[in-house]
């Protein structure tokens, strides 16, 4: 139920694959609505402090998340040997652009060495600052990889949908339902 | 022939006197022990003042206390240098809402004249680049003070400010407040005599 099996995902897993997923395509509208903010809007600070807070709090969850698939059962992969490896590269890209997206965030706030406030309950300090020219380049790299993480995210959605309507197996399902744990 | 050879190292003494005598006058900006400082200050919506500076630049100068209408100044500052202890704000100001600093790396002044206007001061006229656009400025400067120092070279220091108008440099401030489409730029340095 809670832990993975070579069958499925437990319901850890699954929790952790969902909140992501909201949160990071939440983050992605708030991050280009909020950049597009005029000085003068009541949200120009607000809402930065909320995707800052946000993507500080998605950044421990994907630790924990990381370490949890690190340590746990992987469900085994189905599709055709070619399918099977894509999907393998693909997913690992999608955790390197998660990590890259995030970490450039943090880098540019942390640019001059103050460190970023999570809900005003905690700060996350500095831990590399003053590198030339860090919040421009960190700037450019947090766009840039966000968009890419959007468009294989995109790819991910569509590839869930194609296993099940096309290929008819249960890769898209036991993503929703821990119970597949526990078949066969 | 030896007269020759005395006569040559005769001239080459004077001239190398000579020489020493112009380049006793020309200074580099101490930007290696830090004492110089290039800082701006720009209203914030009538409230208060933001203040930055710019972290890197290099410069040189012509001073020379008994040929003042010969002085002159050279500064280049690097754009992305700017500080103003905000790293989101300074990205901000670095952007294309404002500085350009990916198109526009530098900013340059460049001096066209010197006139004192009294006992250590004058006004120095000079072209002034920022974001592509060169500008005539002017400046009162006034020397702080010059002599040895405790380390064995010879420095002069100066400051100065201007007003700049950010539109005359490409910067739409129209969306800000008026007080905010001016900027205070403030500079202070010591050169050291080569």
């Amino acid at each position: 139920m809670w832990r993975n099996t070579r069958q499925g995902w437990g319901l850890v897993s699954i929790t952790f694959h969902w909140v992501s997923a909201v949160t990071i395509i939440g983050l992605f509208i708030l991050g280009w609505w909020m950049t597009g903010l005029g000085y003068f809007d009541p949200w120009y600070n607000r809402a930065p402090w909320w995707h800052r807070s946000f993507g500080m709090l998605l950044l421990f969850v994907t630790l924990l998340r990381v370490l949890w698939r690190l340590f746990q059962p992987t469900p085994v992969a189905q599709g055709s040997r070619i399918e099977r490896l894509a999907a393998h590269i693909g997913h690992i890209t999608l955790y390197v652009l998660l990590l890259t997206v995030m970490i450039s965030g943090y880098l540019i706030s942390t640019a001059r060495g103050r460190g970023i406030s999570v809900f005003n309950w905690l700060e996350v300090p500095a831990l590399v600052s003053h590198l030339p020219n860090q919040a421009s380049i960190a700037g450019e790299i947090h766009w840039y990889s966000a968009l890419a993480l959007m468009l294989l995210a995109a790819g991910h959605a569509l590839a869930a949908l194609k296993h099940h309507f096309f290929d008819r197996h249960d890769t898209f399902i036991r993503m929703l339902n821990p119970a597949r744990t526990r078949r066969h | 022939m030896f007269k020759k050879a005395a006569l040559a190292t005769a001239i080459g003494a004077v001239s190398l006197a000579a020489a020493s005598q112009v380049l006793a006058a020309d200074y580099i900006v101490d930007t290696e022990g830090q004492h110089a400082f290039i800082q701006f200050k720009i209203n914030h919506l009538g409230y208060s003042y933001i203040l930055g500076n710019f972290e890197e630049f290099e410069g040189r100068f012509h001073y020379d206390a008994d040929d003042l209408e010969a002085s002159s100044v050279e500064m280049e500052v690097q754009v992305n240098s700017l500080n103003s202890n905000h790293a989101e704000r300074d990205r901000h100001f670095l952007s294309d809402d404002f500085l350009s600093a990916d198109e526009y790396p530098t900013a340059t002044f460049v001096s066209t004249g010197f006139e004192p206007t009294g006992d250590d001061e004058g006004v120095l006229t000079g072209d002034f680049t920022l974001k592509g656009e060169t500008r005539e400025i002017e400046m009162p400067v006034t020397l702080m003070g010059e002599g040895e120092d405790p380390w064995g070279n010879y420095r002069a220091g100066f400051e100065g400010s201007t007003t700049l108008t950010l539109a005359d440099f490409g910067i739409d401030m129209s969306d800000f407040p008026e007080v905010m489409h001016e900027l205070e730029l403030y500079v202070t340095f010591e050169g050291v005599r080569q």
